[in-house]
């Protein structure tokens, strides 16, 4: 076949297909009669797509689903929530923004990432709107989470949803049955694992209960645990201190014989726990937990409602505790531990330096800078929606929601706690925990510098990692810590840095 | 006719004609070099772009830094050079018997091809891949053959294609030469035997996760009658990289079964029967014959599997999250991790190392095998 020939046929052949691909004229339709139904007002987001993006939980995504469709029927919004896993959340949402796809109008995300999604631009500012919005009753908000989880050098970015710190939770059964008392040091949340596993506890169905759970694996939550336990002994000062880097050098605070300290705790709870615990994360500790199987564990609020939870075995047995404190706190000058003085630990309860620490931040609602000015509208009134008392106070009693509590209002009201299923006694104990951790002046913010995710997810979850793995000693993981951040503290600027990290811990008790 | 045609032809629309042949094979060619170029090679120099660069958020877009080789010597030599070479340690006896064994072959073939008068260039090319190969056994012998030391993301990455795909192709063989056989039920096991290659690999992480649990899994019994409701396959490395091989080989051994099951079908009956007829016994036949036969396909087979291989990610991902410590993690999956921790450019530079490793490899096993597989 010559070339012309070829091209003849070959046109002929894409007339065709065209021809067989293009879509009949639709024919016109017939008017329809009217079914005389009596016409509805119209709602007010009627037509209107929300896109919203978290991680596929089943937490956090289940009440922004069901709160959603409660919405959609109330304004005629039509509530998309796409779930990504938790690990790909942060780079996720960075992605969509920084290559103009915006595909989504609301983040449901870590507060802690905030500086890296506001610095470019790609947040919407809501403190107009918040003012605005009487029904939010943002004044009922615990000052913190205003201050941590929605606020940004002064301006509002983000609706908070959850309030996030983590505490000891311990098993009043066992307690009382071998005369332990809830540990107020981390000696003696040794002592009371050890106790508890020497005893050698089985469940009801024969299976041994563990001293201590603590989620530890790789990549997971694991640098969050060293970090709770390692506060309490490197910031004694109140929260300005910080609990990261030196405030003058922005020098790293993890290579010292406070944080070697915290690494021999951390590493000694691993004896008293489950065989596998360096590969739990804390879906398997709190699976652990409300099978019965455990006698003390680090977690965030989550446990206090999942162990009220239909099929728990410690409904009523969980008690809940400020994180542990330390009577030897580190000396900046000299790297070392020294015993707590009045002027050390100003901030101490009986000679305890507590430092409750704020891991995470809770989950926060933002709205994308570059959506359309009435999806902003309908974003905005949806994360509204979900805070609002009348919601919110019911979710955060809901295990299942991953939501804890943010509001002064849920943390005075006892009822819907009782009406959840906890013991009064529980409730006061649970909540009393919470509001311990929130007074506290000592209180240790999370991390919210540029790329905080590579300094905590990469560098210091890495070395833990290796640490409990058994392939470096204390000394080489601190080593490691230190010449890692100093590393990414240099590509990124050390004093751009300083001044992020002084600026969070600006935040105003 | 044809004749009468083309003389009747005016000057012009020959010109014209001859033009658009001139043409054609540019235009016919040209869309497929585009999408070549569009899908992998402009990705390709974007990605060495950005392993060379450091990439940061800022308000207004993206600001790109060219770093030059910092993050190749980040990873080379700096801070991660741990992850990814691991902790050597003086090789054992056994060690620098290897050492000295693989340097002794690649002084041989360096010697080969000085003694066969080969064009400098190839010399210089052999001395090069003597050195890389010497360098890397010296890596596999410091950090696993070496008291105190401990592989690196790179040596497990090897660890994993090397055994893995040894397992895959001798069992893959194993069940092809069994359902080639007129055995009743072959067609069954035929399709049964392919499973594993239908899910995917993160289906196939969850799987052997819920097996390898002995507290809670489905196997709990099992673990509790044999004693080992306590042991945690997790906590121990070579436990931890025993449970992604051995998901990885589960997975993947149907590749190998049905290609190899379709090379020994279709080879020649009639030297198999000559062979019988010979008195030839079955080991002899599959010696002599089959596996001649056969090696063409599987030379490809093991190329295709080991490229693949090198770039594990989701067994140790779903199993281990690449733990205990870095005991499971791949070039790969630490590649994804740095990733998402907004360092683009280290991750970049990674993916270069991988590729650069892969492409020895690949060269050194096709070099290797090159001049046997042609005698077949």
């Amino acid at each position: 076949m010559n070339l012309k020939k070829f091209a003849s046929l070959a046109a002929l052949g894409t007339l065709v297909l065209a021809a067989c691909a293009a879509p009949p004229a639709a024919p016109a339709q017939p008017a329809q009669p009217s079914e005389q139904k009596p016409a509805e007002p119209a709602k007010k987001f009627a037509g209107i797509t929300v896109n919203a993006i978290t991680f596929s939980g089943p937490q956090i995504a289940e009440p922004m689903q069901r709160r959603g469709k409660e919405f959609s029927e109330m304004t005629g919004a039509t509530i998309n929530v796409v779930t990504v896993p938790f690990a790909d959340l942060y780079q996720k949402i960075l992605n969509d923004f920084a290559t103009g796809t915006n595909s989504f109008d609301v983040i449901v995300f870590a507060p802690q990432w905030m500086v890296d999604y506001i610095e470019p631009g790609y947040l919407e500012d809501l403190t107009d709107r918040v003012k605005a919005a009487a029904d939010l009753q943002w004044e009922d908000i615990g000052l913190f989470f205003r201050d941590f989880s929605a606020t940004y050098n002064g301006r509002i970015y983000t609706i908070p949803l959850d309030g996030d710190f983590q505490m000891v939770y311990y098993r009043t059964d066992i307690a009382k049955e071998l005369g332990l008392k809830p540990p107020q040091t981390w000696e003696d949340y040794i002592a009371f694992a050890k106790a508890v596993s020497e005893k050698k506890l089985t469940t009801d169905d024969g299976k041994p209960v563990y001293g201590s759970c603590i989620a530890k694996k790789k990549a997971a939550q694991s640098y969050w645990m060293i970090t709770s336990i390692a506060s309490a002994f490197i910031q004694s000062q109140g929260t300005a201190q910080g609990a990261f880097f030196d405030l003058e050098t922005f020098k790293p605070l993890y290579n010292n014989e406070a944080f070697a300290r915290a690494l021999e705790i951390y590493k000694e709870t691993t004896q008293y726990g489950p065989p596998d615990e360096i590969n739990l994360d804390v879906g398997d500790t709190r699976g652990l937990w409300t099978a019965g199987q455990c006698a003390l564990t680090i977690d965030w609020g989550d446990i206090g409602t999942l162990a009220i939870e239909e099929g728990s075995k410690a409904k009523d047995k969980t008690g809940a505790v400020i994180l542990p404190g330390s009577k030897q706190v580190l000396d900046r000058k000299t790297g070392k531990l020294v015993d707590c003085t009045p002027e050390l630990c100003p901030h101490a309860v009986d000679g305890v330096n507590h430092a409750p620490f704020a891991a995470f931040g809770g989950w926060s609602g933002a709205i994308n800078k570059a959506s359309k000015p009435e999806v902003k509208d309908a974003a905005f009134a949806y994360l509204a929606y979900m805070n609002q008392p009348a919601q919110s106070n019911v979710d955060v009693t809901i295990g299942k929601t991953g939501f804890n509590p943010y509001r002064v209002s849920q943390f005075q009201n006892l009822d819907n706690w009782i009406k959840a299923g906890m013991s009064e006694q529980a409730a006061k104990d649970y909540l009393g925990a919470i509001e311990a951790s929130l007074n506290s002046p000592n209180m240790v913010l999370d991390l919210r510098i540029p790329q905080n995710q590579y300094y905590q997810g990469i560098v210091l979850d890495g070395a833990i990692a290796k640490f409990l793995a058994g392939e470096q000693d204390i000394a080489a993981t601190m080593k490691e810590i230190e010449d890692g951040w100093e590393q990414k503290t240099e590509e990124l600027g050390r004093d751009k840095q300083l001044a992020a990290y002084k600026a969070t811990l600006g935040v105003q008790k | 006719m044809a004749t009468l045609t083309s003389t009747a032809n005016p000057p012009a629309t020959r010109a014209r004609a001859s033009r658009s042949e001139r043409l054609a094979p540019a235009a016919f060619l040209l869309p497929a070099v585009l999408v070549v170029l569009f899908v992998s090679i402009f990705p390709l120099l974007l990605s060495l772009f950005l392993s060379l660069s450091r990439l940061r958020f800022e308000a207004g877009g993206l600001k790109v830094q060219f770093v030059g080789l910092d993050n190749y010597r980040k990873l080379l030599f700096g801070s991660e050079q741990k992850v990814l070479f691991g902790t050597l340690a003086m090789p054992s006896l056994i060690g620098w018997a290897v050492l000295a064994v693989v340097a002794f072959l690649a002084l041989v073939a360096i010697y080969r091809a000085v003694r066969n008068a080969r064009p400098v260039r190839a010399i210089v090319g052999r001395a090069i891949a003597a050195l890389a190969l010497i360098g890397l056994t010296y890596l596999v012998v410091a950090s696993l053959l070496a008291p105190g030391g401990r592989p690196g993301t790179m040596v497990v990455t090897m660890l994993y294609v090397v055994i893995g795909i040894t397992f895959q192709y001798l069992i893959g063989l194993g069940l092809a030469m069994l359902c080639a056989q007129p055995l009743p039920g072959r067609r069954f096991f035929r399709v049964v035997f392919l499973l594993p290659m239908m899910i995917t690999p993160v289906g196939v992480g969850y799987l052997f996760r819920m097996l390898a649990d002995t507290n809670k899994g489905p196997l709990e019994p099992l673990w509790v009658a044999l004693g080992m409701q306590d042991f945690a396959w997790s906590n121990n490395a070579w436990g931890a990289r025993i449970a992604v091989m051995i998901g990885d080989i589960w997975q993947w051994t149907p590749f190998m079964f049905i290609v190899l099951l379709a090379a020994i079908e279709a080879q020649e009956v009639e030297p198999v029967e000559a062979a019988i007829v010979d008195g030839a016994s079955n080991w002899d036949i599959f010696r002599h014959i089959t596996l001649p036969a056969i090696l063409p396909v599987s030379t490809t087979l093991i190329l295709i599997r080991m490229i693949e291989a090198f770039k594990i990610i989701d067994l140790p991902n779903i199993l281990t999250n690449g733990g205990p410590g870095t005991a499971t993690e791949t070039m790969t999956l630490y590649a994804y991790r740095i990733w998402r921790a907004l360092d683009i450019g280290g991750s970049a530079a990674i993916a270069y190392l991988l590729l650069f490793l892969v492409t020895f490899f690949a060269t050194l096993y096709v070099r290797a095998l090159r001049g046997r597989v042609s005698t077949v």
